[in-house]
């Protein structure tokens, strides 16, 4: 009885044990899939898109993480074949530089032109009158109130 | 000087780079395969289910490998043109996720421009070569090496400017 009872136990063990790993595996394919793109419908993942290229690329997700491919080499896999247009995030080289610094390029301008026109301003509310002014000035105070 | 000659500058920029960006097809993706030797493979042939298509074949002559299949009507659009070239260079056919029986059946009809093709039920030869959007044909230079990939059917002047003027390139 005591033999049976931790028979059970060891196979409720490797069971979790392996339900564990299967729910990683999951997790991962899941993860895998929202970062490639399908190559058909152009905006749409692999996870979302029902495309029979896009179930051919799910499946061999699925077979090269069970042969116990890392993320990486699984992206490069498909890299190798479809381009860097099957990732969402396109890696950063010389060729996506624009693509990855343009945006800080164009906030650092924007920046920059924001605080040109607030210096510009306060120059104008603070700073000494033009000759004009003080002769304008001048004229009023020579005048008097009315 | 005008004030704010610049903002006409960046806007004038702006809309050319846009402009550019209009003329090109987002659906033609550039594959990262050109220039690279064509990948292993092996798979049975459409007539046969016993003689083997080897990706070995592919070498020792320009040829070119053309993407099909019986569910596929954009081939038929570069077909008449197919069977037109298959007298002049060698043409293999790799069948995408097609049944044999219509396979077949779509040769008989249509005739068969193919040396050999390469019966590729599931798509897995497909996603060796990236191929996502039937047809798509692709120039092998004598090295097997993959010189160019057509996507969509092909026409004559895509022939004449891609395909003719590389081979031509290579033997005056």
């Amino acid at each position: 009885m005591k033999r049976i009872i931790a028979w059970g136990f060891c196979l409720l063990f490797v069971g979790g044990a392996s339900l564990a790993v299967d729910e990683a595996a999951d997790e991962r394919y899941q993860d895998l899939l929202y970062e490639l793109r399908c190559l058909v419908c152009q905006n749409q993942s692999l996870a979302d898109s029902d495309a029979e290229l896009a179930g051919d690329l799910r499946k061999r997700v699925r077979d090269l993480i069970d042969q116990g491919m890392s993320d990486e080499e699984i992206i490069a896999h498909l890299q190798a074949r479809y381009g860097d247009f099957i990732l969402y995030r396109p890696p950063l080289a010389l060729r996506t530089a624009v693509l990855w610094g343009g945006p800080f390029v164009l906030l650092a301008l924007a920046v920059w032109l924001l605080l040109r026109r607030i210096r510009r301003s306060h120059a104008r509310a603070s700073g000494s009158l033009s000759d004009v002014e003080r002769e304008r000035l001048k004229d009023v105070l020579k005048r008097g109130p009315d | 000087m005008i004030r704010g000659w610049w903002v006409v500058v960046v806007f004038v920029g702006l809309v050319a780079v846009l402009a550019f960006g209009l003329t090109r097809d987002p659906s033609r993706v550039s594959s990262p395969l050109i220039g690279l030797p064509v990948p292993d493979f092996q798979a049975e042939r459409v007539g046969s289910a016993d003689e083997s298509f080897d990706s070995n074949m592919l070498r020792g002559e320009w040829s070119l490998l053309n993407v099909w299949a019986s569910w596929c009507t954009t081939c038929l659009e570069e077909h008449e043109l197919l069977m037109r070239l298959s007298k002049q260079l060698a043409l293999y056919g790799i069948n995408h996720r097609d049944t044999r029986d219509e396979a077949q059946n779509w040769l008989q009809i249509y005739g068969n421009p193919y040396r050999a093709s390469a019966f590729d039920e599931h798509g897995n030869v497909g996603i060796e070569l990236g191929v996502y959007k039937v047809p798509e044909t692709f120039l092998l230079d004598p090295d097997g090496v993959i010189r160019y990939k057509h996507i969509g059917a092909l026409d004559e002047e895509a022939y004449r400017q891609q395909i003719l003027a590389r081979i031509r390139e290579e033997k005056p």
